[in-house]
Parts: C-alpha cells; sequence; structure tokens
C-alpha cells in the first residue's frame, strides 16, 4: 500500500505506462492501490467478478456492458497494466496539446472517448449499430419501465435520425457525426484530485 | 563455585519476587482501584498529549526526509480520489443534451449521447465508489509509528528508526502484559462477581450490586485496552425501557458505551468462553441471548426484544443496527427490526479517532484473538461518545424511515457520512432489484410517468 519506491517498483514498464497513458505516477499509484483494494483474492489480475462485486457498478443501468468494455477480446482476466490503459481514455483533454504532425491519436482524445461509448452500443464489433443492438441497450437503460412498441419507435426513429448513408444502421463516421455538438471532452472525463 | 550458584538463583528468585510484588500494587493501586471506583488519575490523558507531541514529530521528520530525497509523498484521501459532480440523473442528461441541439428539450426523446452519464457514472464508481473503502482500515494522514500504518517508511533518518523500535519494545514488551493481565482480571471478577450477585434473590439489592459489578468490571477492561474515552451529553444516557442504537465498528464498542451505564445486551449463545461469561452474567440481570435457531425468526427475536422493553425494571438494550462492522468513516444502512418495536429510541454516535490505533475489525481479514492482541498492542483506543437526544416514531412515518432518520443524527453528530448501502455488501453482492431505481429515473426522462401514459 502507498506510494514509495517499492510499490512503484512492483509496476512493470511504469515509464511507458506513464508516455502512454498520460497519467502522473502518483495517479498510477492510487489505481494501484484501487487495483488492488478490487483484487481480493490477491490474484494479481481482475476478473469479471471482480468489477460485479462493485455496489455502485452493479446497479448501473449498463454495468455489464462497461464490465464488457475492460474484457476485450475474449478475455477473462484484465491485468494492471491494461487496466490503467483503459482508464486512461476517461483522462480530461490537455488543454494546450503539443501537436506534432506524426504523433500517434493520444489515448484521452475525443474520437477515442467516441469509440468507446461507441463499443458499448457495438457488441459484435462489426464497426456499424443495428437497430437490435440499439433495441437491446435501451432495454437495458429503461428495464420493465417502457412498453416493446415505445422501445420500437424509439430506435426507428434515432436510427432515422442518425443514419446517413441508409444502410439501416449507424456506422462510426454517423455516431462521430451526430455528436458532433456534444462536450464529449468535459462529459466523458474523469479528474484525479490532485 | 556451587555454592556461589545456588545463592546467585535465590537471588534472582528473590528479585524476581520483588519485582512482581512491586509490578502487582502498582498495578492495583494505579489502575485497578480507580476502576472500581470509577476515578480517573489523569495518566492516560498525559499518555496521548506526549503521543500526539511525538506523531507530529514523526510526521515532520518524513515530509522533510522526503523533500530532501526528493521522492513522492502519499496522501490517502478518505474522501475519494477522484472528483464527481453532484448533479442528478436528470439534470446531467439535460445537460448533454443541451449542447447536442436546439430541439424543444421539453420532448421527451431519447438520444444517442444519453449513454454518456451511464458510462462516465460506471467508470467513475470502478476508480472509486463509497462501498468498497468502507470495509477495510482508514489511512491515516500522519504516521502513527505503527508498522501496519504506514505508507512511506524508509529509512529517512537515524533517529525516526529508533523511535520507531523503542514504541515496538514499549508497546510489546511493556504495554502488552500488562494489558493482558488487566484483561483477565477484568473478565476474571466479571464471571466471579455476577456468579456471587446471581445467589441473591431478585429486588432493589440485587439490581443495585450487579450494576456496580458490571461497571467495575468494564472499567478494568477499558484500562485493559488503554481506553481514553470522552463522553458528550450525558444528560441524554439510555433509560429503563428504552434500545439503544449505535454505529458499529468493533465489538469494543460494548465495552466502551458498558463502562459508562449499564445495558441488556442481545446476542446469539457462544459456547467456550464467551458462553461462560454469558451465562454468568444473566445471572445478574437479564440480558437476552438467543440460541442460533430462533435468530432467524424475526417474529421471535422482535417479540423478545418488546417483552423487555415492557418490563420498566429491566436495563434499556443496546443494539447495532448495522449489524456488522463498519470500518468508522461511514454509517450504513440500519436493519428496520428494532425500529419496529415502537419504543423510544436513544442514539448514541461513537467516533474513534484512529491516529492511536485503528479499533476496526476486519472479520474477514483477522479472528478475534489476533483482533484483541492488535488492539492491545496499539498506543491506546481513543474515542468520542455522543449521547444523543431520545427520539421516538412519528406518525406517518414507517419503520425504514424512523431507521434513516436516527442514523442521519448519528452520521451528522459523529461527522461521518450517511450511506443507504447495506453493511451486508461487505460478503454479498447487491441486489440486482436496485438497478431498477436508476431505470425509473431515465425512464422518466423519456416517456413521462406511467400515470401520464395512461391518460394520453
Amino acid at each position: 500500500m502507498g506510494c514509495n519506491g517499492s510499490t512503484l517498483a512492483k509496476i512493470h514498464n511504469l515509464d511507458e505506462l506513464i508516455l502512454e497513458t498520460g497519467f502522473s505516477s502518483s495517479h498510477i499509484c492510487r489505481l494501484y492501490d484501487r487495483f488492488h483494494a478490487l483484487d481480493k483474492d490477491d490474484k494479481g489480475s481482475l476478473n469479471r467478478s471482480d468489477f460485479q462485486n462493485i455496489s455502485e457498478l452493479a446497479v448501473n443501468p449498463l454495468g455489464d456492458r462497461i464490465i464488457n468494455a475492460f474484457f476485450p477480446d475474449g478475455m477473462d482476466l484484465i491485468d494492471f497494466n491494461s487496466f490503467v490503459r483503459i482508464l486512461a481514455r476517461f483522462r480530461p483533454v490537455d488543454q494546450n496539446p503539443k501537436k506534432e504532425p506524426n504523433a500517434p491519436e493520444p489515448i484521452n482524445s475525443r474520437v477515442n472517448k467516441l469509440k468507446f461509448a461507441f463499443q458499448l452500443y457495438d457488441q459484435d464489433k462489426d464497426g456499424k449499430i443495428s437497430k437490435n443492438e440499439l433495441l437491446q441497450v435501451l432495454r437495458m437503460m429503461l428495464g420493465v419501465q417502457v412498453t416493446e412498441e415505445q422501445l420500437e419507435s424509439i430506435t426507428d426513429r434515432t436510427i432515422q435520425e442518425a443514419d446517413l448513408d441508409g444502410d439501416n444502421a449507424i456506422s462510426f463516421k454517423e455516431f462521430k457525426k451526430s455528436l458532433d455538438k456534444v462536450d464529449i471532452e468535459h462529459k466523458m472525463s474523469i479528474r484525479f484530485l490532485r | 563455585m556451587f555454592f556461589f550458584l545456588f545463592s546467585f538463583d535465590s537471588l534472582i528468585c528473590i528479585l524476581l519476587g520483588i519485582s512482581f510484588t512491586v509490578w502487582f500494587t502498582l498495578l492495583l493501586v494505579f489502575i485497578i482501584v480507580p476502576a472500581i471506583f470509577g476515578v480517573s488519575l489523569g495518566i492516560r490523558k498525559l499518555y496521548m498529549k506526549t503521543l500526539l507531541k511525538i506523531f507530529k514529530w514523526a510526521t515532520l521528520r518524513i515530509e522533510r526526509g522526503a523533500k530532501e530525497k526528493n521522492h513522492l509523498l502519499y496522501k490517502p484521501y478518505t474522501n475519494g480520489i477522484i472528483a464527481k459532480e453532484p448533479m442528478s440523473l436528470e439534470e446531467e442528461i439535460r445537460e448533454i443534451r443541451r449542447s447536442v441541439s436546439s430541439k424543444d428539450l421539453s420532448s421527451p426523446e431519447f438520444e444517442m449521447s444519453d449513454i454518456f452519464y451511464f458510462c462516465r457514472k460506471g467508470v467513475e464508481s470502478i476508480m472509486d465508489d463509497e462501498v468498497t473503502k468502507r470495509f477495510s482500515p482508514e489511512e491515516l494522514e500522519s504516521w502513527n509509528l505503527l508498522t501496519r500504518s504506514n505508507y512511506n517508511f524508509q529509512h529517512i533518518s537515524l533517529r525516526l528508526t529508533v523511535l520507531w523500535g523503542l514504541g515496538l519494545l514499549i508497546r510489546y514488551c511493556f504495554l502488552l502484559p500488562l494489558r493482558v493481565t488487566l484483561a483477565f482480571t477484568g473478565v476474571g471478577l466479571l464471571v466471579v462477581g455476577t456468579t456471587m450477585v446471581g445467589i441473591l434473590p431478585n429486588g432493589r439489592f440485587k439490581n443495585f450490586l450487579s450494576e456496580k459489578v458490571h461497571l467495575m468490571c468494564y472499567r478494568i477492561c477499558v484500562r485493559a485496552l488503554t481506553a481514553i474515552i470522552t463522553y458528550h451529553d450525558s444528560e441524554n444516557k439510555p433509560k429503563n425501557g428504552g434500545i439503544c442504537v449505535a454505529n458499529h465498528t468493533s465489538p469494543i464498542d460494548v465495552i466502551i458505551l458498558a463502562s459508562d451505564g449499564c445495558y441488556a445486551m442481545v446476542g446469539q449463545v457462544h459456547g467456550g468462553l464467551m458462553g461462560i461469561i454469558q451465562r454468568s452474567m444473566v445471572k445478574a440481570c437479564p440480558h437476552i441471548w438467543f440460541e442460533r435457531s430462533e435468530v432467524k425468526d424475526r417474529n421471535l427475536v422482535a417479540k423478545r426484544l418488546s417483552d423487555h422493553v415492557e418490563d420498566k425494571t429491566k436495563l434499556p438494550i443496546l443494539i447495532f443496527p448495522e449489524g456488522t462492522c463498519i470500518n468508522n468513516t461511514s454509517v450504513m444502512m440500519f436493519k428496520k427490526g428494532s425500529f419496529e418495536i415502537g419504543t423510544t429510541m436513544y442514539p448514541v454516535a461513537i467516533k474513534y479517532d484512529p491516529r492511536f490505533g485503528d479499533a476496526f475489525w476486519n472479520s474477514s481479514k483477522f479472528g478475534m484473538v489476533s483482533y484483541l492482541l492488535r488492539m492491545m498492542s496499539s498506543w491506546a483506543i481513543v474515542c468520542s461518545v455522543w449521547y444523543l437526544p431520545p427520539v421516538t416514531r412519528e406518525e406517518g412515518e414507517d419503520a425504514v424511515q424512523f431507521a434513516n432518520r436516527v442514523k442521519s443524527a448519528i452520521a451528522r453528530q459523529g461527522g461521518l457520512v450517511d450511506l443507504l448501502w447495506d453493511g451486508g455488501l461487505k460478503r454479498e453482492k447487491v441486489k440486482g432489484t436496485f438497478k431498477e431505481e436508476q431505470q425509473k429515473l431515465y425512464s422518466k426522462m423519456l416517456v413521462g410517468n406511467p400515470e401520464d401514459r395512461s391518460r394520453s
């Protein structure tokens, strides 16, 4: 526990991680403590059950989808470095980025935040949100509070508005365009207290 | 040669005998006799002040050392590591939508951007949630020379290390044996005393003696833990026929409250040493012990409790409605059982000062014996007890609302966070039905209330 030299030494590739994610070493320390607080069996990695133990996440209607975002490619365990990389997407956007011409997209850019949200909708990862996938997400967010017909009508209208190329599904480009004016930098960012 | 050794041996025996006697006399005079009469010599307060000065010095020394070596100092935050927006679901989603389009905001429609709210809330809870951290000891902002609460200790200065070593010596070689002796004395006297009082016929004299015996033994136990307790608002102390409710941090809570007043305890019948103590206690005055099988039957429990409170000669009942130990930074859901009985409730707030020793019992990590050993090898247990004014259930208030009201009062007084989450989440997962709350809130935004729908 804590952030002394021995803790930092336990983290693999710390410098790489700092560079890639943009977190400071004290932020990574706190995430390290958090990772181990969640890892009750001291496995060194987290499984889905560890996430489901978080009460506030379990009552979130999209809780399961968000947990899935941490386990890409059908893996069942996530290690600390991957944990930090995924959380890095929610780092607040740098105010004055040094824009080098060939620099890779920062991990917390607007596009990457949008991609995170997109994958919550796009379960089969085919790059499009089909009507069925949209229905599923709506059902999760609304539970049994609305009828099937209401869901259908909401879904149809949403696809109608966002779908520009007429394939009855929303691609990532269309998704991005429909959210053009939304303040994503603010709404999809989580700030550390110092 | 032989002669020499022989007399050396007996010399040692004599010396041991003398030191033992001196030891016991000191113990008796300075600790046990004041305990019997309820008098305090002020030794513990002096001890506490000295310790605080040392801790302050130690923390400053660490900070200075860290600055010199250019290390990062880890400052733990009990109140969370990320900034959270205190807006409700509705407010936030409206704000997101505002930037999307200039459409009429009052028309309830789904927007693709609504998902951002749930997404961010979900990831926020992964980084830091209110519940998980309540079941591990509170983190300290300064160091109290105990290895167990230490985050920054590297060899910074010789003086600090020596101090730490000295502290270790004092705690384990002097304080621990002293406290264990006292604990045995206290418990032994309790068993013997209550059994003797139990021989007397029921009546005022018996109650009087039983009170004296109980108080005396609990006071000895308090000194066995070097507990320095400050009681506030003693005019609100629980009276006969009422129920005393308090927040729960450890089994020591019982000793702390019972050394200032007499209560009827509630609990499960145990075997072994606990069982002996329970059986002898009940001889002197009526406590409520349940068999394991009876605990499941809620009606039976409620009946026995209400029978007890109706008899005004019986002592007030002591109950911890959280049902489990929480780490003293928050108060979690109060179970409504005891609030249904319909008598006066006397809320009590207990707040421990974690600088001298963390009293939280993490029952999944430590058994009772190792927990007590940890307690007895800390510096001291310092806490404040507030007796809050008695409350009764109001008209139109159901048991759950009443319980929440009492809980908020206790949380406010003790400076603890008031949470609605169930303490049972320490061991179990949250029920899926709670998801419905969020779904209801969100669907209200989209499709209005069910009543509106049926009308249109």
